[in-house]
């Protein structure tokens, strides 16, 4: 008996105290976390929402975790322990078969997007091997009053009728559209403290630092990773656009004027409303101004001014940052 | 001290019938949810070269994906692990299993939790996504009962043992029931879980559960089943018990690591890095044990299989361990953390080292229980399929998420990654076929060594019948 009592009760007894230092204390101290700056509560419908995404299991291939490397730039600033202090269950994530969502709306900043996106990733992201939610959506003859169809290119469209969205699609892509990292106080890259990052020199980096090259004179083959990593969602990788959904910036006629502030305005503040060579969009160009240097938007802009055919004129940092300091109302 | 494990006591023989019907029972469970949670696999690894095959919510990946990760582990792994326990106890401690029917209700309860569980989760009812607690809290609680069950038939089989020593295979066993009782609770208490917070239980729950339930179980099955079929005693009954505490001491301390960069405390982090290369020793010395006893005898494995899947499951535990090592560093995680290349980790260990040990057990263990025998065909069949199968899995993964962290260190825009490890999910694909069709195979012989008709016996497992011969 004595035995029995040392190996299965001593054994036990170690792992019960290991268990309480390694999880139920760490736990109950990290579980009083301050919210961080400017973190707020989900909103009622963003957290169904986020039932939804729970539900369907929408972590197993994003994660929702931007660490301080350079690699993860692209997603936003790193994560602070401030912003996780309103979800529960905690959705960071072990793999990203997918992009990290931490801060979707602002890289994939139009629900009309995300609906497309949602009933089949493959009408605007060709190469994408996420399934299709089209169980979240119903066809219908015609819309009705107050709920706008889902614009479906040729091909994804059904033969006949029209795509809404379900309670389950709106909620979820509610959320989708609510998932912004909150702005730190003292700028929009997020350095972690110096002992906290394992590269100190890439956590004080600008997020959009990653693969930079050396300052001055324009960089395409930058200004492409940007452009296929963020425009082309909409735009697409061959600056066609999606007919009537997203306009094109081949042949545009504001990527090929020979003054390019128009260009860089709506870059850096984003446009809504406005006929693009005639046509009238539903979907706003979001602002890429607080996500990227002057420098990331004179290499994106000199990209989509050189590509498809166009021949706008190049722009420089300087021009960018003069725009810029005028502000979104010119 | 050294304990050879022979069976042959009369003492058993009276109670052989139900004790050996319990172990089929638990092995034909076990079977029926490796089957079910594979053949889920494949259709997960269609379709990432296929995602719009199989629409509708039921069928959507990131509801299946959990059914297949949650039915390997709670049905599959956690049922045959104990099946083999209870088996493995009543011989080496020469006695009869406490309860028959405490066994029976447990095999009930664990059946009972992985059903609903798959159900829930195929409606959608995740428990957070959090990996490996998915199932809802109720169902998880008919899981720790089953545990508890289990604890209180293992134990008191040990108290009531006929031999002076308790030998070391029920050490792990029972200990891996009794933690994974405290593991279980810890994951469904919902006091210190609040974001943060959450991630911290997340990190140690996701890694506990797997090596300080599976891993002590399957060390188990080593100590037992290779002195038997060598018929020679472990090589070090003291290296054994080094790498008990040892595993008891580092492993739970570790489970951070798979939170590197995040905003957990660094402190946190850097422990679970510093107690991962600890980890070597009682992976070393428990690996070194195992090919020690196996010393001189490795030819024997031309004519036994069991003796095959269990060398294969020693070595799977080398690997995936010493590799769970390397992937802690921080420079290697840069590359590595949150790619495919950690799914090929998670199978080399939970399939190399932990199914083919509960393989080489039943192999090993059940024929001379029932008497009935899986035939020679059927035995190759399974271990060529399945270690071809798994090779080519692991390998693509590796190969598959390298190429993937690397896309994302050079800043590529990140539908590259997507293209680049398409042709290695294609591969896995290949892999996983080779897998499950192992697992049709072996239910055939499991089938065999139970309810269906024996083949004619294999003498094999006996180096004595082979010196004779």
């Amino acid at each position: 008996m004595k035995k029995l009592l040392l190996i299965a009760g001593g054994s036990t007894l170690v792992y019960f105290v290991l268990a309480m230092l390694m999880a139920v204390l760490p736990g109950l101290t990290l579980s009083r976390t301050p919210p961080g700056p400017n973190v707020k509560p989900l909103a009622a419908v963003e957290a169904e929402g986020r039932e939804v995404y729970v539900a369907n299991g929408c972590s197993y291939c994003h994660t929702q975790q931007v660490r301080p490397l350079a690699e993860d730039a692209a997603f936003g600033r790193p994560s602070t322990a401030g912003d996780f202090v309103y979800q529960t269950p905690e959705l960071l994530g072990s793999e990203r078969t997918g992009p990290d969502l931490t801060n979707v709306a602002k890289r994939r900043g139009s629900a009309i997007w995300q609906y497309i996106h949602l009933y089949n990733p493959r009408a605007v992201v060709p190469e994408s091997i996420m399934p299709s939610f089209a169980w979240m959506f119903r066809v219908v003859d015609k819309a009705p009053a107050g709920v706008t169809a889902v614009p479906l290119p040729k091909g994804f469209a059904p033969a006949s009728g029209v795509v809404i969205p379900s309670h389950e699609a709106e909620v979820l892509v509610t959320y989708l559209m609510s998932l912004k990292q909150a702005p730190l106080p003292g700028g929009k890259t997020a350095a972690q403290p110096a002992a906290a990052s394992p590269q100190p020199e890439h956590a004080a980096q600008a997020p959009a630092a990653a693969g930079h090259a050396p300052a001055g004179g324009a960089d395409i083959a930058h200004g492409k990773q940007l452009v296929d990593d963020n425009c082309a969602a909409c735009h697409q990788a061959d600056g066609s656009g999606l007919a009537g959904t997203f306009p094109p910036l081949k042949g545009n006629a504001v990527v090929n004027a020979a003054d390019a502030t128009e260009h860089m305005h709506v870059v850096l503040f984003g446009l809504e409303g406005k006929a693009i060579d005639g046509v009238k969009y539903e979907s706003p160009m979001p602002a890429w101004g607080d996500q990227f240097s002057d420098k990331d938007i004179a290499d994106i802009i000199d990209y989509e001014r050189s590509s498809w055919g166009n021949h706008g004129k190049p722009v420089t940092a300087a021009d960018v940052a003069a725009v810029r300091a005028k502000g979104a109302g010119k | 001290m050294p304990h050879s494990a022979s069976r042959g006591d009369a003492s058993a023989e009276t109670d052989n019938s139900s004790l050996v019907e319990l172990f089929a029972g638990y092995t034909i469970s076990a079977t029926f949810w490796l089957v079910f949670a594979t053949f889920v696999a494949i259709v997960l690894a269609y379709k990432f070269g296929a995602p719009d095959f199989g629409g509708g919510a039921w069928l959507t990946f990131g509801r299946l994906r959990p059914i297949h990760t949650n039915a390997t582990f709670y049905g599959w792994a956690s049922i045959a692990l104990v099946g083999l326990a209870y088996y493995v106890a009543a011989r080496s401690c020469r006695t009869q299993l406490y309860s028959i029917r405490l066994g029976w209700i447990g095999l009930w309860l664990f059946n009972i939790a992985a059903a609903l569980g798959t159900i829930a989760l195929d409606l959608g009812y995740n428990s957070g996504d959090l990996e490996y607690r998915e199932w809802p809290w109720p169902v998880r609680l008919v899981f720790v009962a089953a545990l508890v069950v289990t604890a209180v038939n293992l134990l008191a089989t040990v108290a009531r043992r006929s031999t002076d020593d308790i030998y070391l295979s029920n050490w792990y066993t029972m200990g891996g029931v009794l933690w994974t009782i405290i593991i279980a609770t810890v994951g469904v208490l919902p006091w210190y879980q609040y974001g943060l917070g959450q991630v911290a239980v997340s990190g140690y729950y996701m890694h506990n559960a797997v090596g300080m339930w599976f891993t002590p179980l399957a060390l188990g099955i080593f100590y037992y089943a290779l002195p038997k079929l060598l018929s020679r005693p472990i090589y070090s009954y003291a290296l054994g018990i080094l790498a008990f505490w040892t595993n008891l001491v580092f492993y739970p301390i570790i489970g951070s690591h798979h939170f590197l960069f995040s905003p957990l405390p660094w402190w946190l982090q850097t422990i679970a890095i510093v107690f991962s290369v600890a980890m070597l020793v009682p992976v070393l010395g428990g690996s070194a044990n195992f090919l020690l006893t196996m010393r001189g005898r490795f030819g024997e494995m031309m004519h036994s299989y069991p003796l095959a899947f269990i060398f294969i499951g020693v070595v799977g535990y080398l690997v995936g361990s010493t590799q769970g090592t390397v992937e802690a560093f921080r420079s290697l995680q840069e590359v590595w953390h949150l790619t495919s290349f950690t799914v090929g980790h998670s199978h080399l260990t939970m399939y190399g080292f932990v199914t083919f040990a509960i393989w080489g057990g039943i192999y090993a263990l059940l024929p001379a229980a029932t008497e009935k025998h899986a035939g020679r065909l059927g035995m190759a069949l399974h271990f060529w399929l399945a270690v071809v199968g798994s090779f080519i899995y692991v390998i693509a993964m590796s190969i598959g998420g390298t190429i993937q962290g690397l896309d994302w260190v050079q800043g590529k825009p990140f539908i590259q990654s997507v293209i680049d490890i398409g042709p290695f999910y294609v591969w896995r694909g290949v892999g996983g076929i080779l897998m499950f069709l192992s697992h049709i195979v072996f239910a055939w012989n499991v089938w065999r060594m139970t309810v269906g008709p024996s083949a004619t016996p294999v003498a094999v497992t006996s180096p004595a019948t082979m010196e004779a011969a």
